[in-house]
């Protein structure tokens, strides 16, 4: 075969026999873009793309080929875009294929996101991001690289891999979001204490949401992410402007579970969804809580070191308007010990911040995606019973022939609905099988999630008892250091 | 007690004419109980040598009392001269107190619900003026620690440090040019002093405010994290939830901590930053009695160049004896001030270290009592 696939690797092909059609596929396995064909492999690979009906309404700049199933009798009717479909059966062994090897490979990639640097001036001044990935994986081209990216670069990788994964099962981590009142400041030129820290939270922010993404197996491997972490030049996403993906799909499903939870009452055949979905909400609750209670803690920290500081001034300026020399000096360095320790308490506020606040905040978005999953869940088993229902119809439809058409069109009338009946028994059949697949992947996503949640939590944990400890015992240095000076007043 | 009175004065209490005396480091303001609508404050103390125990219930009239008695000119030259141990501003009625309202009213002190650091601060009140040369002597104070029956609650009686009708006149007199010119630096020093002093413990109002505000932000976190915690099936949960419980731990070590720096911020540091101001505060007004009594002494001086033959005399005698109650006064003065340099600088030495002391031990324990956590936490990790 001499076909090569759209990231310029050669083409591996096969072929399989999927329900009554056969269907060809060319799989490479390089970037894993599958491609269907209609016909046996030719020199020249036609590719028929169609356009998923599943797909979530999210503006999307054309994600790359990738894994989206669709019944087979959209591919009946050829449309003109360029994407490609896959066949679910096929779908699920290659995916499950690919998560196997991925658990194979040990784990090892880094990536961090450095060096913010404003580019152009005014409104339209932006900030670059260095992202650098270090790695021994072998999907990556090298072991040590680095791309520039703005911050839209990464909303609009969000929305690719929301449009392909999420309505098939698969937790995309969210984007972090926007902020019109901070970006404006960068713009703006202000470089007070607030667009610094606005910068540092947002790089900081970044690098969790990559680090999130590549964890994942499937998603380490979409060609998207791979780009993205790659090439060093990335088409504008341009639909990212008026709000962020994540924003949108938020939005989105809000809209659609209202609808849904008014319009689909699923028999929920198994129980552990329903718990599951309980515990969410549960968990929901819990995050949003413990997240006001330690911003709560950050908040007073940073007025501790303000206050501290203060206190320190004044302590000083009495030293000096000391006239007894040990104890000036003895007020000067009480005034030095309280600006150190309003250092600390600056950095123990930075711990608390990162380590908790942003961490909770980045479990409750996650939790938003989780349930957007299981929302699709539903509305997958609501296609299926549509599709159910389509069928009786058409049978129903079938039966009624006799008595409603003339003898001349009669033939034609019961080829038409014996084609209908099988297009939609096919349907329910893809239905089932989509349902099915759907609630796997579900379980399985699941599983990693609370695997990562109880990770980080321990991660985060660890790291904020280190630096507990290393604050008191800084703490221990700077008074074991005033003590002689304060016995020496006198 | 922190701040050691006895220590301080090197004058040690002497033999007093009727035999009373008081061992000053056995004088105690041991508690503030809540009466009916006012504060109740048990005084205790012991003689010396008989070692006889005396406890009495006081309430802050009667401390009041004792201030103002001290205060009476008393036929002792010079009582204006000295600088009379600060008494802490009256505590607030209880109904509407919130600790703004305790704050605004007593400063520093307010900052403790339980008004234990105000307990602290009456009984260095109580040692100071025990300890003084000249008041210790003074027949109130056996009456005061004595007589079960409180003796204050007589009102009207005004000492010479009532200033409230003085509003303009006190200000033009503050700044009369001194002749004096040890005076005169000193007034000048006291002044930028007493402001920079109660700046300074202002700040560390704040700085203490917040340290509470932790703690309970703190306990807030705990709680909550406990309350996520409920019965679970699932392993992943299961782990989740011994993970709470094991940071609400760490936090409560984190409350407690600054609950206890804030203690000796407050008790230590601010109990005796808070004496040195209220001193100062003491210091400006004794200062300014004697600038009152220049004044005086110069319009007597005018008034005896301008007198008329006949009165010249009498004029004469006047001016004398202000003279010389200026002398006395200033020498008294000199003298206090000179005390009070000392214990000023005492009490910063004995405060300072202390406090050092008390947060060096507090952030030994809390650090070992982390460092036992981490590891524990880090095996935990490593078995599961």
């Amino acid at each position: 075969m001499g076909g090569v696939c759209k990231m310029g690797q050669k083409y591996k092909s096969g072929g399989k026999l999927v329900e009554n059609s056969a269907v060809y596929w060319l799989c490479c396995m390089g970037c894993l873009s599958l491609s269907a064909l209609l016909a046996p492999p030719t020199e020249a690979t036609e590719e028929v793309s169609l356009d998923s009906p599943e797909r979530e309404p999210i503006l999307s700049d054309g994600p790359s080929p990738a894994i989206t199933p669709v019944t087979p009798t959209a591919l009946i009717a050829p449309r003109a875009e360029p994407n490609v479909i896959m066949v679910s059966g096929m779908f699920e062994q290659s995916l499950d294929e690919l998560e196997e090897e991925a658990a194979g490979d040990s784990f090892d990639i880094q990536i961090s996101v450095s060096d913010p640097e404003k580019v152009g001036d005014g409104m339209n001044a932006y900030m670059a991001y260095k992202v650098t990935t270090k790695t021994s994986l072998t999907v990556f081209s090298r072991n040590d690289f680095s791309v520039k990216r703005r911050f839209s670069d990464f909303l609009g990788l969000h929305s690719k891999l929301a449009s392909k994964y999420m309505h098939i099962g698969y937790i995309v981590p969210p984007a972090p979001e926007k902020s019109i009142v901070g970006m404006t400041k960068v713009k703006v030129g202000k470089e007070d204490l607030s667009s610094t820290e606005f910068v540092e939270k947002r790089r900081s922010a970044l690098e969790r949401y990559l680090m999130r993404t590549v964890k994942h197996p499937v998603l380490l491997q979409d060609p998207d992410v791979l780009q993205f972490l790659e090439s060093s030049e990335l088409p504008r996403a341009v639909s990212t402007q008026a709000l962020s993906g994540a924003g949108i799909l938020r939005m989105v499903n809000r809209a659609a579970d209202a609808v849904n939870r008014m319009t689909i009452k699923m028999n929920e055949a198994d129980v552990w969804f329903e718990e599951k979905q309980q515990q969410f909400e549960n968990l929901d609750q819990q995050l949003r809580k413990l997240h006001g209670s330690v911003e709560a803690l950050v908040c007073h920290r940073k007025e501790l070191s303000v206050n501290t500081a203060s206190f320190a001034r004044s302590a000083a300026m009495l030293g000096n308007s000391e006239d007894h020399t040990a104890l000036s000096r003895a007020l000067s360095q009480l005034a030095e010990v309280e600006e150190k320790i309003d250092q600390l308490h600056q950095e123990q506020a930075y711990a608390d911040f990162y380590l908790f606040s942003e961490l909770l905040g980045d479990y409750v978005r996650l939790i938003t995606a989780v349930k957007a999953v299981f929302e699709n869940r539903m509305k997958t088993w609501s296609k299926w019973q549509d599709a159910q229902l389509m069928l009786q119809k058409k049978r129903e439809a079938e039966s009624k022939l006799q008595f409603t058409n003339k003898p001349d069109k009669l033939q034609q009338a019961k080829d038409e609905i014996k084609e209908e009946i099988e297009e939609w028994e096919a349907k329910v059949q893809q239905g089932e099988r989509d349902f099915e697949q759907i609630s796997k992947t579900i379980r399985k996503e699941v599983g990693r999630f609370e695997k990562q949640r109880v990770n980080d939590f321990k991660v985060a944990i660890i790291k904020y008892l280190e630096s507990l400890v290393q604050t008191q015992q800084q703490l221990i240095k700077y008074w074991e250091a005033f003590l002689p000076e304060a016995k020496a007043i006198a | 007690m922190v701040v050691s009175v006895s220590e301080m004065m090197d004058d040690a209490p002497e033999v007093s004419v009727s035999g009373f005396n008081l061992s000053v480091s056995s004088i105690k303001v041991t508690e503030a109980i809540k009466k009916e609508n006012s504060l109740v404050f048990v005084v205790g103390a012991q003689e010396f040598p008989s070692k006889k125990q005396h406890f009495v219930d006081r309430k802050f009239e009667d401390f009041e009392w004792l201030q103002q008695c001290l205060l009476m000119p008393d036929g002792i030259p010079g009582l204006q001269g000295i600088i009379f141990p600060p008494l802490p501003a009256k505590p607030c009625a209880f109904q509407s107190n919130t600790q703004e309202k305790m704050i605004k009213q007593l400063g520093l002190l307010g900052l403790d619900d339980d008004w234990k650091t105000y307990c602290m601060a009456l009984e260095m009140y109580l040692q100071l003026v025990v300890s003084h040369t000249t008041l210790g002597k003074n027949q109130v104070l056996r009456s005061f620690f004595t007589q079960t029956q409180g003796p204050g609650g007589q009102a009207g009686r005004k000492g010479i440090l009532n200033r409230l009708s003085q509003a303009l006149e006190e200000i033009k007199k503050e700044n009369h040019q001194d002749v004096d010119e040890f005076f005169r630096n000193e007034r000048a020093s006291n002044s930028s002093l007493v402001r920079l002093t109660k700046a300074t413990t202002e700040r560390l109002i704040a700085v203490v405010r917040t340290q509470q505000n932790i703690a309970l932000a703190c306990g807030h976190f705990s709680t909550t994290l406990h309350l996520g915690v409920g019965p679970d099936e699932d392993p992943a949960a299961k782990t989740f939830s011994k993970l709470s419980l094991k940071l609400s731990e760490i936090i409560i070590i984190v409350k407690k901590n600054f609950e206890c720096v804030a203690e000796n911020n407050l008790n230590i540091l601010g109990l005796g930053l808070d004496l040195v101001s209220r001193y100062e505060e003491s210091e400006k007004e004794m200062l300014f009695r004697r600038t009152c009594k220049l004044v005086e002494l110069e319009q007597n001086s005018k008034n005896l160049e301008k007198a008329k033959p006949a009165k010249k005399a009498n004029m004469e005698e006047i001016k004398k004896a202000s003279e010389k109650e200026f002398r006395h006064i200033s020498d008294i003065a000199r003298l206090e001030i000179q005390k009070l340099h000392r214990v000023r600088v005492e009490v910063f030495q004995q405060c300072l270290t202390s406090w050092c002391e008390k947060q060096l031990h507090a952030a030994r324990e809390t650090s070992s009592i982390l460092s036992q956590h981490l590891r524990a936490f880090k095996q935990l990790d490593s078995t599961e």
